[in-house]
């Protein structure tokens, strides 16, 4: 990101926006990036222009971190949802600046769209543990069987973020899932990836294993196709698709019945109202065990 | 398991079977020595038997029960049952006159219908062997005795040979033992084996041959289908003849369930030794229904093979008239009564 | 002389067929609009049992109109009178549950005794459980007052005709909704006599409408503009097509699809129980059985002794006369459905499995096919990947508990699994790593209106049974 030197005559540090997939920080294999600006149109970065075998990468990197991350207890994904929050809460400024930037809102704004952002991952750290109580049943079935009905998470799956909340929603899209126990690949906002590249930075000193979220930036119309038709991604969450998008995205994905979250219209819209269970029920399966009960 | 043990012991299963109470069937045993060496090998053994799933195996036992034996199926059930009947009197106030009475109905059931089939054996209690013998001489029919302290089995084991020895020497042509249940609840499963061979023993007459010996478990005491697998085994090990469920003296007697787990047992250890074993049911068998379910059992379960008094028993004494009773429906299509049986 | 048993068939004279039948719209029957028809024949004799109308899209779109007519006041119903309408459904259900018996055996060819003692049973069960829902939504965790979705289209397979008509409708209604729901091509009989079930127990007209078709009356129906919600058992291909109609639509939908089972068989399992749940797995109603185990898995070093015993117990299983009591196989539903049975067989022979079989006989008329076996399955082969939904049961062997999970998990169907061993650890540990939505320890096809049923992956979404189950009816 830029900043004006006004006050002062020290040239600014550039950064280099990278991909996170793996746990790692690649660029685009496909070597490309796009100008990525504010609100007035100024310049803020170059970001990596995704390409599909990046998505395919993604897609690789979280397959392979979700034996791992299904496996943990909720305790422990409910301690590494915490710890993102922690530091974040230490990043809060400069998120501020990110999202002022990004969405063209105040400061003040900006600031109260990240402090929602950390209450929400703390929100879903809680849930780790305690969504299985809610969804799941012990079943009272007419014979003599022990009969449990638990959630599972989905699998890997794809978010694609809401194109206008570049961080909020962001967070409100990425937590749900992985808190469940899911591995997703992230397309970020397209025209304000930077949160969400700047997410990944984060995720990646956050105890949270490689792999368990991807984030990639570009088009959201270019990468997508590819990863709704890949037969290793289990679900996708069309947000920030928009109507003819997710029309296709969703014919694509029936190939393999991926779960299909389609938008809501204006539910998708406003971030900031208590999100519900919709979100965390929506990349669980339901697994229902029986037994025999007998001497 | 039993499996393993087939192909272990495939040099005894590749000849003919033989029956338990054959002069071959001790060779046959022989070759299972080794699981009978010690406590430590026996308990070895019986805990590696394959588990038993009792739902599994109610759910199994529950669905040969639907079966709808009809017509020439049912005629052919009904005297095949009657001829496997252990017509059983066991009560304290038994008399000669009693077990007289009953003689005479297992040789001739229906009076109004000599075609119907004579029983397998007359069931009583020791002291009785003597008047059923000669109430049943020439008719065929085998007297059977219950000993060995019948029905607890609580005494000493030399009372319990002299029990089975005083049984044999009246002219018992077989041996209803019971096995020490206690024994056998904590684990002492080669005292079991041990006593089950020592009345083997006692079975045995001058001439060098033997009652038949079955061996009762009592499995409502047994309390798991587990056990019972386990008792199964132990007792055709130590050469029981027959295998049977109960005394009829406890609250839990026969059931389908576990006579359908005693009837695999006697399949495996064929498959496993080479030895055929009888199965007896006994206790709350009351109706031609129930004793058609316990045949299919026998039938799908077994075959042909064991489809005969040589192989399979009923232990029952009220059965016999509710049988006779089915047996007039059929050859008269009209339903008969209480009236048209004897009361013994 | 042998234990044979006597023919013990079981009296049609319990239900009377009626020589034809129209769709059932708005609480009435009426002819097609077009007056196309097509006949119903019992695939054990190939007899003609009825004629019934082959609903078209304009029919469709009259049936759409009654239930959306209907929805209104059915919706605004208090859920306690709607719960009597469930209970007095479920009780006459119970009432005739012998003439539908036979009804489903003559039509699917399913064994009586399958019809009489699981599939009616839980056709009922499932009535009465749903019943009690229907005054109880705001319990259910969807919010104080959940809303019904509306119309909902509902199209059900020929494998449990009634009782996936009752998986379909009881929820739906229970949760406010009216129903258009299309019976498979060649068992709509079952589904025609419960609207006469609906008209005893006095539901509004418009609430339920049957309409009998082929393919394309179910394409019409799920692709209708005015339904809210498709429900749709049967075959993953038909699915995925359904899945793709319903984008960019509002359209809730759940999808009950194919099955690649894996019953995998530890060396400590109960081996007799364990032999009793592969042949419930795969043979119990034909196979016909989405959630079929149809892979057995067996640890090699029991694979022996548990294919001896497997085979032994094959040569008991009774085929024949689906209306004698101890029939165990029936005949298979159909002469497309007998061909690809055949023609997948053919392919495991001809990829070098071996294939075995109990010697029966087989009737002359009807469409059969003798419960089959197929050992030295690799993964690789057709018979171990496709669905083949009949009486054929591939065995593949493992050594290790995680080769048993890699190799169950190695499909693209994710609907249930089973698991056989004696120890509660392993059977926890299998459980968790299965990909499978219903699994099953020492114990298969089991099913309960309480509990949830339904796939991960290419086996569909959405579960039906339980609480899970109402809220594919509401909007959630």
């Amino acid at each position: 990101m830029s900043e004006k030197s006004e006050k002062s005559e020290r040239l600014s540090v550039f950064k280099t926006y990278k991909l996170y997939v793996g746990g790692k920080f690649p660029r685009s294999e496909s070597g490309r990036v796009y100008e990525v600006t504010d609100s007035k149109g100024n310049w803020l970065a170059n970001a990596p222009l995704s390409s599909r075998k990046d998505a395919r990468d993604a897609v690789v990197a979280a397959r392979k971190a979700f034996g791992g991350w299904s496996g943990a207890t909720a305790y422990n994904r409910g301690q590494v949802l915490y710890r993102v929050a922690e530091m974040l809460d230490g990043r809060r400024e400069q998120f501020a600046a990110e999202v002022a930037a990004a969405e063209g809102i105040s400061k003040a704004k900006a600031a109260a769209q990240v402090d929602a952002a950390v209450d929400r991952w703390i929100w879903y750290a809680g849930w780790t543990d305690k969504i299985g109580q809610i969804v799941g049943s012990a079943n009272p079935v007419a014979g003599p069987f022990f009969n449990l009905s638990t959630p599972e998470p989905t699998g890997v799956v794809v978010v694609l973020a809401p194109q206008a909340s570049s961080f909020l929603g962001l967070v409100s899209v990425i937590a749900p899932a992985i808190a469940t126990g899911n591995t997703v690949i992230v397309v970020a906002s397209e025209n304000s990836p930077l949160p969400a590249l700047a997410l990944g930075e984060v995720l990646a000193t956050s105890d949270l294993p490689g792999g368990v979220v991807n984030i990639l930036s570009g088009r959201t119309a270019e990468i997508s196709p590819s990863l709704a038709s890949h037969q290793d991604v289990n679900a996708i969450d069309l947000t920030g698709a928009d109507a003819g998008l997710a029309k296709d995205l969703q014919i694509a994905a029936a190939d393999n019945m991926k779960r299909v979250l389609r938008p809501r219209g204006a539910k998708d819209g406003d971030w900031s109202a208590d999100p519900g269970l919709d979100r965390l029920k929506a990349f669980l399966e339901t697994k229902t065990v029986w037994h025999p009960i007998g001497v | 398991m039993t499996g393993r043990y087939a192909r272990r012991y495939a040099h005894v299963v590749t000849m003919p079977t033989v029956p338990a109470f054959g002069p071959e069937a001790a060779a046959r045993l022989a070759t299972m020595a080794d699981v009978t060496a010690s406590d430590t090998a026996l308990r070895r053994f019986l805990h590696g038997l394959p588990g038993v799933d009792a739902v599994g195996l109610e759910a199994r036992a529950a669905t040969l029960g639907t079966r709808s034996i009809k017509t020439t199926a049912k005629s052919y059930a009904i005297d095949l049952a009657i001829s496997m009947i252990d017509l059983t009197t066991l009560e304290g106030a038994d008399t000669p006159g009693k077990v007289r009475a009953l003689c005479a109905k297992g040789i001739h059931p229906d009076p109004t219908d000599r075609t119907a089939p004579k029983v397998a054996a007359i069931c009583v209690y020791p002291d009785m062997v003597k008047t059923a013998k000669e109430a049943l001489r020439g008719s065929g029919i085998n007297v059977a005795s219950v000993a060995t302290a019948f029905p607890a089995g609580r005494t000493a084991l030399p009372v319990k040979l002299a029990d089975t020895a005083d049984a044999v020497a009246a002219g018992a042509d077989e041996i209803d033992m019971v096995i020490d249940r206690g024994a056998f609840l904590t684990g002492r499963y080669l005292q079991v084996f041990e006593e089950i061979r020592a009345v083997k023993t006692a079975c045995q007459r001058p001439d060098g041959s033997a009652a038949h010996l079955k061996v009762i478990f009592e499995n409502g005491e047994l309390a798991t289908y587990d056990n019972i697998r386990r008792c199964s085994w132990l007792a055709m090990l130590a050469g029981a003849d027959f295998i049977k469920t109960s005394t009829g003296k406890v609250a839990v007697n026969a059931t389908p369930p576990n006579t359908l787990l005693m009837l695999e047992a006697v399949r495996d250890f064929r498959d496993a030794v080479g030895v055929q074993v009888g199965v007896k049911p006994a206790g709350g068998i009351r109706t031609t229904k129930d004793a058609i379910k316990y045949l299919v059992m026998v039938n799908e379960t077994l075959g042909e093979e064991w489809l005969s008094p040589h192989w399979f028993r009923f232990g029952a004494s009220s059965l016999l008239n509710d049988l006779l009773m089915q047996r007039q429906k059929l050859s008269t299509g009209r339903y008969s009564g209480p009236d048209y049986v004897t009361v013994d | 002389m042998a234990f044979e048993y006597a023919p013990a068939p079981e009296s049609r004279a319990v239900v009377d067929i009626a020589p034809s039948y129209g769709l059932f719209i708005d609480g009435q029957f009426s002819e097609a609009a077009d007056g196309k028809v097509f006949k119903t024949v019992s695939p054990s004799s190939e007899e003609v049992l009825s004629e019934v109308a082959q609903a078209g899209a304009e029919d469709v779109d009259r049936a759409v109109k009654a239930a959306r007519k209907a929805f209104e006041k059915w919706s605004a119903l208090p859920g306690a009178e709607r719960a009597k309408y469930l209970f007095r459904i479920a009780r006459i259900v119970q009432e005739r549950s012998r003439e539908l018996a036979v009804l489903e055996s003559l039509d699917n060819g399913k064994p009586i005794r399958e019809t009489r003692d699981t599939d009616l049973p839980l056709v009922a069960a499932h009535f009465f459980y749903y019943a009690g829902w229907a005054d109880k939504l705001g319990h259910a965790g969807y919010g104080a007052d959940p809303r019904p979705l509306g119309v909902a289209g509902q199209v059900i397979p020929w494998n449990f005709p009634l009782l996936m008509l009752a998986w379909k409708i009881a929820p739906a209604l229970a949760a406010g909704n009216t129903v258009v729901l299309k019976p498979a091509e060649t068992t709509p009989l079952s589904a025609l006599f419960f609207a006469d079930i609906c008209r005893q127990a006095g539901l509004p007209k418009g609430v339920v409408n049957i309409i009998t078709g082929d393919g394309a009356t179910g394409a019409a129906l799920v692709e209708h503009p005015d339904i809210n919600k498709v429900a749709f058992t049967g075959s993953t291909e038909v699915g995925k097509a359904i899945a793709r109609s319903i984008a960019g639509t509002d359209k809730k939908i759940t999808l009950e699809l194919g099955g690649k089972a894996a019953n995998i068989v530890f060396d400590d399992a109960p081996v007799d129980q364990a032999v009793e749940g592969i042949v419930n797995g795969i043979f119990f109603n034909q196979g016909h059985v989405c959630c079929a185990g149809s892979r057995l898995l067996v640890q090699e070093s029991v694979a022996e002794e548990v294919l001896d015993a497997l085979k032994r117990r094959m040569q008991t299983l009774r085929v024949g006369d689906p209306l004698d009591k101890n029939t165990d196989i029936g005949a298979i539903n159909s002469a497309e459905q007998l061909a690809r049975i055949t023609e997948l067989t053919e392919a495991g022979e001809a990829e070098g499995a071996d294939r075995w079989a109990p010697a029966c006989d087989l009737p002359s008329a009807g469409y059969w096919f003798r419960p089959t076996l197929f050992t030295n399955v690799t993964q690789a082969h057709r018979i171990a990947r496709e669905e083949i939904f009949g009486p054929v049961l591939s065995v593949l062997t493992f050594r290790t508990p995680a080769e048993a999970v890699e190799k169950a998990n190695n499909t693209q169907y994710g609907l249930s699994a089973g698991i056989w061993t004696e120890k509660g650890s392993r059977i926890l540990w299998m459980a968790n790593q299965l990909r499978a939505g219903v699994v099953w320890a020492n114990t298969f096809n089991k099913f309960d209106p309480t509990s949830p049923f339904g796939g991960y992956k290419e086996s569909g979404f959405g579960r039906e049974g339980g609480r899970h189950g109402l809220e594919a009816y509401l909007d959630v």
